[in-house]
């Protein structure tokens, strides 16, 4: 169940992925502030909350695709983001769609073979992309995920349209990223089979629970 | 960066042309130039046969149907990209909107210039134009198509995200490519060179501000 590819990586600098007195705000309303947290090599974070609560948006802004309204994002370490867009192009076959990443990554040595193993995807890799169902696309993704050998992985609802065998895959895999030093933040409204991790209950940052000053 | 920069103009190709094993793209290049033949295809219907009247006017009508044809790839050219996180994705692993958006101008030049340039010689047949003139209109248009490429990309980078987009940015297009018309068409008047400079000089213009432009489209259309 480990696969090769990530066996192989070993990050060399310690990755870290810390936030102080986060806020966003979107469309004129201040989604959450007061977000703080520090994790470090092997750590993982479960943010938690129900919908709307803000988990996508912070992890676009830990990503740095939406400003912070406030408040510091350090990251040590690339980072690799999985939201609900799969981004692999549809007309293309999944190996050569997912080829396109590693080219950019300067991974191309990359074992794609062994990553589409890892999310029981082997059969798949010469089929167009756009020929997959919502559970392919989503291990798909996490195999882009762990072929982009970022250190920090952004995960959000990495468990939705998963069955219960693709869960336990994706908690092995992110298990095997953390023990190789790798960082998890994952954002999701139901359980994830990530053990030891800190959990970061969204809605106790809305504004109207949070005191006046950010802690 | 560079090394970046040719893997994200080799996807642009491949989308462009529907190489390896994909079928999304694949009469992506093809629909402009078609559509560009067939301007020149039914103008003679329109005018009649007379060699003297197609002589004169066919350079004009050979800008024209560019210009249009450069319209037809707009829709396809960032919408997509932006809707499946491709474009965040680049910008996660810390590429910048402008480079993102060269690239796109470089490979949708490489997949509209040249063939554009090939079927202007069929065309320049069925208009009655003469070899001189159709030596001035590929120089045109090899100055031209830069800048039709960049103004098409700049164009799709502002309607991305917006709806009946496509048709909004024929509207976008057409007044920014008028100088391009101008010159590009006016160079064909016998004995004038200052059309071909001119128009060089537009392109080169438009060209470089252009990706500038789009980049700063893409990252004010990100919410």
């Amino acid at each position: 169940m480990a696969h090769d590819a990530a066996q192989t990586k070993g990050f060399d600098a310690g990755a870290a992925l810390e936030c102080t007195g986060l806020a966003c705000v979107r469309g004129g309303r201040m989604l959450f502030r007061g977000v703080s947290f520090a994790l470090d090599a092997g750590e993982a974070l479960h943010v938690t909350g129900p919908n709307g609560m803000g988990k996508s948006s912070l992890i676009r802004v830990l990503a740095g695709l939406l400003p912070a309204y406030a408040g510091e994002v350090t990251a040590t370490g690339r980072m690799a983001l999985a939201d609900e867009r799969v981004a692999l192009d549809a007309g293309q076959p999944l190996a050569r769609a997912l080829m396109h990443w590693t080219r950019l990554d300067g991974s191309a040595d990359a074992d794609i073979a062994g990553a589409l193993n890892a999310v029981d995807l082997p059969h798949l890799a010469d089929v167009p992309v756009r020929f997959l169902s919502t559970g392919q696309r989503k291990r798909a993704l996490l195999a882009r995920i762990s072929l982009s050998r970022a250190p920090i992985w952004l995960l959000d609802e990495p468990a939705n349209g998963l069955d219960t065998a693709s869960i336990e895959r994706l908690g092995a895999i992110m298990a095997n990223h953390r023990a190789n030093g790798g960082i998890v933040l994952a954002a999701s409204h139901q359980p994830l089979p990530l053990n030891g991790a800190q959990t970061l209950p969204l809605a106790e940052f809305v504004p109207a629970a949070v005191p006046e000053e950010p802690a | 960066m560079i090394g970046a920069l040719a893997t994200l103009i080799r996807r642009e190709l491949m989308l462009a042309f529907g190489l390896g094993g994909g079928t999304r793209g694949s009469a992506g290049f093809v629909m402009p130039i078609i559509f560009f033949l067939a301007v020149a295809t039914i103008y003679p219907f329109a005018v009649g046969p007379d060699a003297q009247l197609l002589g004169r006017t066919g350079g004009g009508v050979i800008w024209v149907a560019a210009l249009l044809a450069s319209i037809l790839p707009i829709d396809r050219l960032v919408q997509a990209d932006v809707d499946q996180g491709m474009i965040d994705q680049y910008v996660v692993r810390g590429l910048s909107e402008e480079l993102i958006v060269l690239a796109k101008t470089i490979g949708h030049w490489l997949s509209f210039g040249p063939p554009l340039m090939l079927a202007a010689v069929i065309s320049a047949g069925l208009l009655g134009q003469s070899a001189e003139q159709l030596m001035i209109i590929e120089i045109g248009l090899a100055c031209a198509t830069p800048a039709l490429a960049a103004l098409g990309v700049m164009i799709a980078s502002l309607t991305a995200g917006l709806r009946h987009g496509a048709a909004l940015g024929g509207l976008l297009l057409l007044p920014l490519a008028v100088p391009l018309l101008i010159f590009g068409a006016g160079s064909l008047t016998p004995g004038s060179q200052n059309g071909l400079l001119l128009l060089a000089a537009a392109s080169l213009l438009l060209t470089v501000i252009c990706p500038i432009a789009a980049g700063a489209a893409i990252r004010a259309g990100r919410e």
